[in-house]
């Protein structure tokens, strides 16, 4: 009897108890965030806060207690360190490049998954296994196939001819760039693809079969109807590899040894902080990786806003 | 109907694919199983099945230790973070009120945040909450990795639930609490497990925080043990050993992915394609 009458006070729609109705949600919603927010605070707020602290501080590892406030310092002297710069071209060289090609692989990828055949699923499997192995595991394994001497990457290719003698992968900074953006396209491609493939299915089956029935060529179809529909998908999945890549440190940290030619920004960083104990350094390295990687953030908000803004007035 | 060219296409194009993707892991069982002189060579089958290896690691190593280590980082990083982010993706995907977008998109943003820019203050955080080389450290610092991609995997799975179950549930004058994990959550269940399976491989696998917040070898997690694997002399590394481990971790994540792939690829494209 009592649920007869709210329901007859409800469906009504006596204002007074609805907003009371939703004054009681809104004050429990808050209640329910409250722990994640506080969290998240202390996780990450606080943590960051610090770092950029330190990052104006002469902070020591082994004296944390001990600082001064040295002001913009430390950033003066990354500004003018050679390994710093080395660092940041390494890092965006190893986006660019890494993320073009796993776009490229993962397009590939993504429309052969999407055809209808046989054995299908198997292929979708096998991919999926690259990126469920830990970034360490797969970058050990492939340390070990890229071995100069013992490697099965130097015997490959020195079998089919295309080297004469073995390459020292892990040793060359030049080869040893080419061989973390290998692993790492290796390791990504397969969240690309599955990205792509999911835009893929959600795409319209219309504009295809009226494609077909004017039997126009698939690679034109390609070009002028799947790509530019698939474009935000791609755009959204270039933007969360762009900002992970930035921010690599496993492949780098396990397959070139450590020397300073190749280092990504965030090894540098650890490198200042807890090898050569100068968390003020470490921290400001790692306040000016923070900036790069909201800027680019802010950055490719704004491409992708005024892009839509041109679509809706067109 | 398919033309002979794109049958060749297809199933050539598959063909490289798999091989390419599996190759690395087939390569690593196989130098796992050799021993002695027999690692060196480039024999793409290994000449007898010696388990040496695998012995070695879990008693000349504390490989089963490190094992146990990332199990219960991974396990406790789950639970805590699927209770949190329940409540949190429940007040963000139901509830319309002020600043929700904002806080949705400060919540994003934080994942994007790069590991090493929290790296000293969360040093001196664990060690000044004595958490330094402790398991329990590390479940706390990898709440900022799992927790905002789990409270927004979450939230877009409790926007696609039916709006009239819960108008129902309001009718009847159902709280906040039990319309949140009385009624929803069971119907959760396989979000859930999608979301947990993400933040379960994510723990398993991270690297920079475990390194730098543990000290002894027996406080180490599974991604370190194999990183810092060292051999008789520094500069020989036990290869054979760091197959055979590396095999052994991957082949639970292969077990996970044959069985819940469907699970997990509607999780990585509900993070984000929709967001």
């Amino acid at each position: 009897m009592v649920q007869d009458g709210s329901r007859d006070k409800w469906s009504l729609g006596l204002s007074g108890n609805s907003s009371q109705l939703t004054k009681y949600r809104v004050r429990s919603a808050w209640l329910f965030i409250l722990p994640t927010l506080l969290v998240l605070c202390v996780v990450a707020g606080w943590p960051l806060l610090r770092t950029i602290w330190f990052s104006f501080t002469d902070a020591s590892l082994s004296s944390l207690g001990e600082r001064e406030f040295i002001g913009f310092d430390n950033f003066l002297f990354l500004l003018q360190d050679e390994d710093w710069w080395q660092s940041v071209s390494n890092t965006v060289v190893f986006a660019i490049a890494s993320v073009t090609l796993e776009t490229i692989f993962g397009l590939g990828i993504a429309l052969l998954l999407h055809a209808n055949f046989k054995g299908r699923s198997w292929v979708r499997t096998a991919v999926l296994i690259p990126w469920a192995i830990p970034t360490i595991v797969s970058a050990q394994m492939w340390r070990w196939m890229f071995n100069d001497i013992y490697g099965v990457i130097n015997t490959i290719l020195m079998k089919v001819g295309i080297i004469s003698n073995p390459l020292a992968w892990t040793a060359d900074p030049s080869l040893s760039m080419a061989a973390v953006i290998i692993v790492d396209v290796w390791k990504t491609t397969p969240f690309m693809a599955l990205l792509i493939l999911a835009g893929l299915q959600m795409l319209p089956q219309e504009c295809f079969e009226a494609a077909k029935v004017d039997a126009i060529h698939p690679l034109r179809v390609f070009w002028r109807v799947t790509l530019p529909l698939l474009k935000p998908t791609i755009v959204v999945a270039v933007i969360f590899r762009t900002l992970d890549a930035l921010r690599v440190f496993d492949l780098f940290y396990i397959l070139t040894s450590g020397s300073t030619d190749t280092m990504s920004m965030s090894v540098f960083a650890r490198q200042q902080l807890f090898d050569f104990q100068s968390v003020g350094l470490g921290s400001a390295a790692s306040t000016l990786l923070f900036l790069m990687i909201g800027l680019t953030t802010i950055f490719f908000l704004k491409i992708g806003r005024s892009k839509s803004d041109q679509q809706e007035d067109a | 109907m398919q033309t002979k060219k794109q049958k060749f296409i297809l199933y050539g194009g598959s063909f490289f694919v798999i091989v390419i993707a599996l190759f690395p892991f087939y390569w690593a069982i196989v130098s796992s199983l050799k021993s002695g002189s027999d690692l060196f060579k480039t024999d793409f089958i290994p000449p007898s099945f010696a388990w040496q290896n695998y012995v070695d690691i879990f008693k000349e190593q504390p490989f089963g230790r490190n094992i146990l280590n990332s199990l219960a980082v991974a396990f406790g990083t789950v639970t805590i973070c699927l209770t949190l982010a329940i409540s949190a993706a429940y007040a963000l995907g139901r509830v319309s009120f002020k600043g929700r977008s904002l806080l949705l998109l400060t919540i994003l943003s934080v994942s994007m945040f790069p590991q090493v820019a929290v790296l000293s203050g969360m040093f001196e955080l664990i060690r000044t909450l004595n958490l330094y080389n402790n398991l329990f450290g590390l479940m706390f610092s990898y709440m900022v990795l799992t927790l905002p991609f789990t409270v927004w995997i979450l939230t877009t799975f409790m926007k696609q639930l039916p709006k009239e179950i819960e108008e129902a549930a309001i009718l009847d004058g159902a709280s906040t609490w039990t319309i949140c994990f009385k009624i929803f959550l069971p119907l959760l269940w396989p979000a859930l497990v999608t979301t947990g399976l993400l933040a379960f491989i994510a723990a398993w696998n991270e690297f920079l925080f475990a390194l730098t917040f543990t000290v002894e070898s027996q406080a180490r997690t599974v991604p370190v043990a194999i990183a810092l694997m060292t051999g008789a002399s520094e500069y020989e590394l036990p290869w054979g050993k760091i197959m055979a481990a590396s095999v052994v971790v991957t082949l639970p994540l292969i077990f996970l992915v044959l069985v819940f792939q469907r699970r997990i690829v509607s999780g990585l494209t509900a993070g984000a394609v929709k967001g």
